[in-house]
């Protein structure tokens, strides 16, 4: 299958070294790493925050050499934060940056939203507010999904629905999605493939069910897998 | 805003206007029959200068104001209270100081580099992204250090002549300014406001963040510079010429926003058309106040948005952020 998106020399100074990744259509990547090992930078890098050296292309398109209106339709990020800086209406919010109004009802419809979508977003719930902020994301449809912790904060019924929902988007229209999560065992059900970062640098990249069985998750996590769950190393 | 609603502030801006070139009516009315020339000379020179300037002023500290708070993220911010206004002024009056009121040109650029040196010292000292305390705290600093040198450059003033022109000046007036000074405060103004009526999108955009803003394809560092240069410049301009006037800033981007569903980049449009109103109104409530002198428009618009001011802190204390 040819890469969708591919990246090279990806740099931010102190945080992320010199990283090449491409990702293929259809394909759901799932990047995994401790605290502060550079998987938030590696998204920043790849949808062009804090001024990264290196090059991205997505289905050929440059990022960096697109505006704004065009570049929605190539990715979107998701931050990790769920704070905001201005309250807005959670329906406004969802189209701020350029989705259509269709593609907004749509994903608040998917995200079931309907409720609160004339509500402003900081009187909503955590998980509400994840929600709003997720269907942000995905209304433009964009060919590039970046998305850091999706599934924090959502309780464990939409945890399943989000990272089933992703799954189905990119198989049927062939687009891709990198997503950085903690939960190694939600990784290892929905991911195609696994990607292990650890001083800002990737340290294994290939199937999640070979990559957890090998010997790279005690050695940069400290954990194992003992009796059917993780537990530190021993 | 919905076109219906420009339409209407559209409306209430041209009403606005004509009732500041014709009110008072009787004086002039009275002069038309015998000396038809002079008459004109009177609403042309004297009245259309005050009109015109009350609404570029206006203008300019409403979209200045709106833009500072979609910035900063914080409906407190505005040229007053990040020391914007004080720093233009203080600029000015050194200028003057050293060259006399009488060099529009030199005193426009001493005002403008004043509201530079003291946003940039904002931006220095509350960083980027700054929070509400902080922000309060630098712009109260630098308004200080900007209202003490101010005050220490009228004790120095070389003659009570010189003391009283600047005091009058800082009080904030729009009256006798000739057409000439109108043209020194409304290009650069209008330059301004043009300018940043142009930035609303990402100015909206900067409300997701500052990563997802340049996720989005916007630079943010730029965005931040052209902001700070831009409201100084108008502001600067403005103060230059009508000396110091308070609150619009503050005042107009909050009901702007009640017409965009509280998005503030796109509030910075109907936030210039309000703060035309706003201050043609209190140019018009001067005219009309029973004393024998007209009241200073400056003392007017503290007057009016001080209380307004206390209601929103008030307000926010119940964290029902505008």
């Amino acid at each position: 299958m040819t890469a969708l998106v591919e990246a090279a020399g990806l740099t931010l100074p102190g945080r992320l070294s010199d990283t090449t990744l491409a990702l293929a259509a259809g394909e759901l990547t799932c990047l995994v790493g401790p605290n502060g090992s550079g998987k938030t930078s590696l998204l920043h890098a790849i949808a062009g925050i804090g001024s990264p050296a290196g090059t991205v292309r997505i289905a050929g398109d440059d990022p960096a050499r697109t505006g704004p209106a065009r570049r929605i339709r190539l990715l979107t990020y998701l931050p990790a934060t769920r704070e905001l800086r201005w309250p807005l209406g959670a329906r406004d919010l969802i189209r701020l940056g350029g989705a259509g109004p269709e593609e907004a009802e749509l994903a608040v419809v998917r995200l079931d939203l309907a409720a609160v979508a004339n509500r402003r977003v900081d009187r909503l719930s955590t998980g509400e507010r994840s929600r709003v902020l997720i269907a942000r994301a995905l209304a433009p449809n964009p060919k590039l999904l970046l998305l850091d912790e999706p599934t924090a904060n959502l309780d464990p019924l939409w945890q399943i629905r989000l990272m089933e929902m992703l799954r189905e988007d990119l198989a049927r229209d062939g687009r891709t999605a990198l997503v950085a999560i903690h939960d190694l065992d939600a990784a290892a059900r929905y991911a195609d493939r696994l990607l292990v970062m650890d001083g800002g640098r990737i340290s294994a990249d290939g199937p999640p069910g070979a990559i957890l069985a090998g010997p790279v998750i005690p050695a940069v996590f400290g954990i194992e897998r003992r009796e059917g769950t993780w537990q530190p190393v021993r | 805003m919905t076109r219906a609603v420009a339409a209407g502030l559209g409306l209430l801006l041209a009403l606005a206007f004509m009732a500041s070139l014709m009110l008072p009516w009787g004086a002039i009315a009275a002069l038309f029959p015998q000396d038809r020339e002079l008459a004109w000379a009177l609403l042309v020179e004297l009245r259309l200068p005050r009109a015109a300037l009350a609404m570029i002023y206006g203008a300019t500290l409403g979209a200045s104001g709106a833009a500072i708070q979609a910035l900063f993220a914080n409906p407190l911010a505005s040229p007053d209270l990040t020391g914007t206004t004080s720093g233009a002024a203080l600029g000015a009056v050194v200028t003057a100081y050293l060259l006399g009121f009488v060099a529009p040109i030199a005193l426009s650029i001493g005002a403008v580099a004043g509201a530079l040196a003291a946003l940039g010292l904002l931006l220095a000292l509350a960083g980027p992204r700054a929070e509400t305390a902080t922000l309060l705290l630098s712009g109260l600093a630098i308004s200080a250090l900007a209202g003490a040198l101010t005050t220490l450059a009228l004790a120095l003033a070389p003659s009570p002549f010189a003391f009283y022109d600047a005091y009058d000046w800082l009080l904030g007036s729009l009256v006798d300014r000739s057409l000439v000074q109108t043209a020194f405060a409304g290009v650069p103004a209008l330059i301004a406001i043009a300018w940043l009526l142009r930035l609303a999108s990402p100015l909206d955009s900067l409300a997701l963040g500052e990563d997802v803003a340049e996720s989005l394809g916007h630079d943010v560092l730029k965005l931040r510079l052209q902001i700070v240069c831009l409201t100084a410049f108008g502001v600067g301009a403005c103060v230059a010429i009508c000396g110091a006037i308070g609150f619009i800033g503050l005042v107009a981007p909050i009901f702007a926003r009640r017409l965009t569903r509280g998005h503030p980049g796109r509030a910075v449009l109907p936030a210039a058309m309000i703060g035309a109103l706003l201050l043609t109104a209190a140019d018009l409530a001067t005219r009309a106040a029973p004393l024998g002198r007209a009241l200073p428009i400056g003392v007017v618009t503290a007057l009016l948005g001080a209380p307004f001011f206390l209601w929103l802190v008030a307000h926010m204390r119940f964290r029902l952020r505008p």
